[in-house]
């Protein structure tokens, strides 16, 4: 895109400057090559979003921004429900509460390296993933309804994880709000026999190593040194919310008509978060996160028992567990004004600074785990929250690299058999339930994460502490 | 005819025919293609589905959430569709038969049909109805 049509702030903050019926400017948190690679259409969507009724400050885009549907993924949207505000589908987007959660291990990449082969098949056998498959839970109506409204407190109490694990996951592991009578039948049916598994796409399983500590008071803190062995999981609330969106894309795009609001794509329909829809809406929403909560607690728990019956001395620990589709209620300094706000995140990390009552009290000093996946070859990294970003950004930060090739550009250039061979070669064992998905997620189709992480340091977003390479990843 | 075109993170699906049912029907085969190679599904069993909406563009999105919720419901993959299409709502149905990971050569999930790039028109004699599916 070209640069010169933005303000710049400071080598990572450009303006995009009101115009026409933009209701607050346009805030862009990137490097100037990051900038610079930034779609039209980016540009395009994040002036729609700060047309929208309600939204406060500025529409934002993360560093890794780009193409989505009505909010640019990457995108943060906050709204005032007592000044008009809407929620809108585009914010959330359909895979509701997509996150990624990591754990420890208490193991070394030392002490792993003779099982992680063994480690890695058990795990593909027993984690469900790809087209067409199913959990080992079948669930009913009723028991559905139990996990929309119980999220992974729902999965403890069945036996799945510890009361402790709990702790580390956003909002304690339940969103209050849900509803499961907002929910469509067709929404409950088609996960009955999901809960538990991982999905497609770009979600993984993975095992890394900490092979980077740029901050040690931090990272010792949550508890990582260097050479640790962890276990991330990246993945959403399956085909209940994928079911949701597309229930309620209709739902929303006849109550923008009712309610006069103003859509500059459609994929931007929303409601008034005061209206009936937007309220029955958001219980929905809340049922779609609780759905995804309880999902990941499920596989964390199907990994803890392949770890143990791998290896005995082997302690999985939950280090924290985030969701980057979410719409939730904060509250948020807004000019001198504390205002409770519903923050739209998609394609971004909530990342509170220190001291944020949602943070679990050990981290409370140090700010929210901020954990940002990379691609099956590269890196991920772990961040924190900052002040600085709770004052910019309304505590969010980047989720991911984001695509740089096509799906098809990548089928193209890379065969997925020779892709797994070649990162074989280079110590990364992946088991893939599709070949042409693995291809589809080949690092080189990927933006460079550490770009990204970089510009969102920089920025003040959110702060390093460690990187972490893969050892062994499971596609869908 | 049908196909798949580029779109950065997700996928784009197109189906042209000679009439707007054809285009739909194409269209659903392309999303189809997207998840599986359906030159190998086997048209065995018959689902059907009815839907409506307040225009034919956000018609064909209907059809083919539509087709998703159902092909996931009973665990099928189709590859042949008919529609009617008549005042903003239509009936359809589905030919195809269950997912058997042996035999069958599964590529990505679609999450949804999006209103992104979603357009259904008439090109000369042509009928063409595309959207982006989220996958």
């Amino acid at each position: 895109m070209d640069i010169k049509s933005l303000n710049k702030i400071s080598d990572y903050i450009w303006e995009i400057p009101p115009e026409g019926e933009m209701r607050v400017p346009g805030r862009i948190f990137a490097s100037e090559e990051l900038v610079e690679e930034l779609d039209d259409n980016v540009v395009k969507q994040i002036k729609n979003v700060a047309c929208l009724p309600g939204i406060q400050q500025a529409s934002i885009a993360m560093p890794d921004a780009h193409w989505g549907y009505g909010f640019p993924i990457g995108g943060v949207g906050a709204f005032s429900p007592e000044e008009g505000g809407v929620i809108s589908m585009g914010g959330i987007g359909f895979d509701i509460s997509c996150g990624v959660r990591t754990m420890r291990t208490g193991m070394t990449r030392e002490e792993i390296r003779p099982y992680v082969e063994k480690l890695v098949d058990r795990l593909f056998t027993i984690v469900p993933a790809g087209v067409g498959s199913e959990g080992t839970i079948r669930l009913n109506q009723q028991q559905i309804d139990e996990v929309l409204v119980g999220g992974a407190r729902w999965a403890v109490s069945k036996g799945y994880g510890y009361k402790e694990d709990l702790k580390y996951i956003e909002e304690g592991g339940v969103m209050e709000g849900a509803d499961p009578a907002q929910v469509s039948d067709t929404a409950k049916k088609r996960q009955f026999r999901e809960v538990g598994t991982l999905g497609s796409g770009n979600h993984y399983l993975e095992i890394q190593y900490v092979d980077e500590v740029y901050d040690e008071g931090i990272a010792q803190v949550l508890g990582l040194y260097k050479d640790d062995v962890v276990v991330s999981v990246h993945c959403g609330s399956r085909a209940l919310g994928h079911q949701i969106g597309t229930d309620y894309l209709k739902t929303l795009a006849e109550a923008s008509g009712k309610y006069n609001i103003p859509i500059h794509e459609r994929e931007l329909v929303c409601a008034p978060i005061n209206s009936p829809e937007g309220r029955r809406y958001f219980s929905a929403v809340c049922a779609g996160i609780n759905c995804a909560l309880a999902n990941r607690q499920v596989i964390s728990h199907l990994v803890r028992e392949v770890f143990l019956d791998v290896i005995p001395r082997a302690r999985i620990s939950l280090l924290y567990d985030v969701s980057h589709n979410t719409c939730k209620v904060e509250d948020h300094l807004v000019g001198n004004k504390m205002k409770r706000l519903f923050i739209h995140r998609k394609g971004s990390t909530r990342a509170f600074g220190p001291g944020r009552k949602e943070i679990p009290a050990e981290y409370s000093s140090v700010g929210q785990p901020v954990l940002i996946g990379g691609t099956m070859g590269t890196c991920s990294y772990i961040l924190v929250g900052t002040e600085a970003g709770m004052n910019q950004a309304f505590g969010s930060a980047c989720h991911g690299a984001g695509r740089a090739l096509s799906r098809t550009q990548a089928k193209k250039k890379w065969r997925g058999d020779a892709l797994l061979r070649e990162l074989a070669t280079q110590g990364i064992i992946v088991r893939a339930h599709s070949y042409s998905g693995a291809a589809e997620e080949a690092p080189g189709a990927y933006k460079d994460v550490t770009a990204v992480v970089d510009a969102t340091h920089k920025a003040g977003l959110a702060r390093k502490v460690v990187r972490v390479k893969p050892l062994a990843c499971i596609k869908g | 005819m049908y196909e798949t075109f580029e779109h950065r993170a997700d996928v784009g699906i197109r189906g042209y025919g000679k009439t707007m049912e054809e285009a739909f029907e194409n269209g659903a085969k392309a999303m189809f293609s997207v998840m599986a190679d359906i030159d190998e599904v086997k048209p065995i069993d018959r689902e059907d589905v009815s839907c409506n909406a307040p225009d034919t563009d956000m018609l064909f999105v209907e059809w083919l959430n539509s087709l998703l919720s159902l092909s996931h419901l009973t665990g099928k993959l189709f590859c042949n569709f008919k529609v009617k299409i008549g005042d903003n709502r239509m009936t359809g149905s589905a030919w195809g038969e269950r997912l058997d990971s042996e035999r069958h050569h599964v590529m990505t999930e679609v999450k949804a049909a999006t209103y992104s790039m979603l357009k259904v028109s008439r090109e000369d004699d042509v009928y063409v109805a595309q959207c982006i599916v989220d996958v």
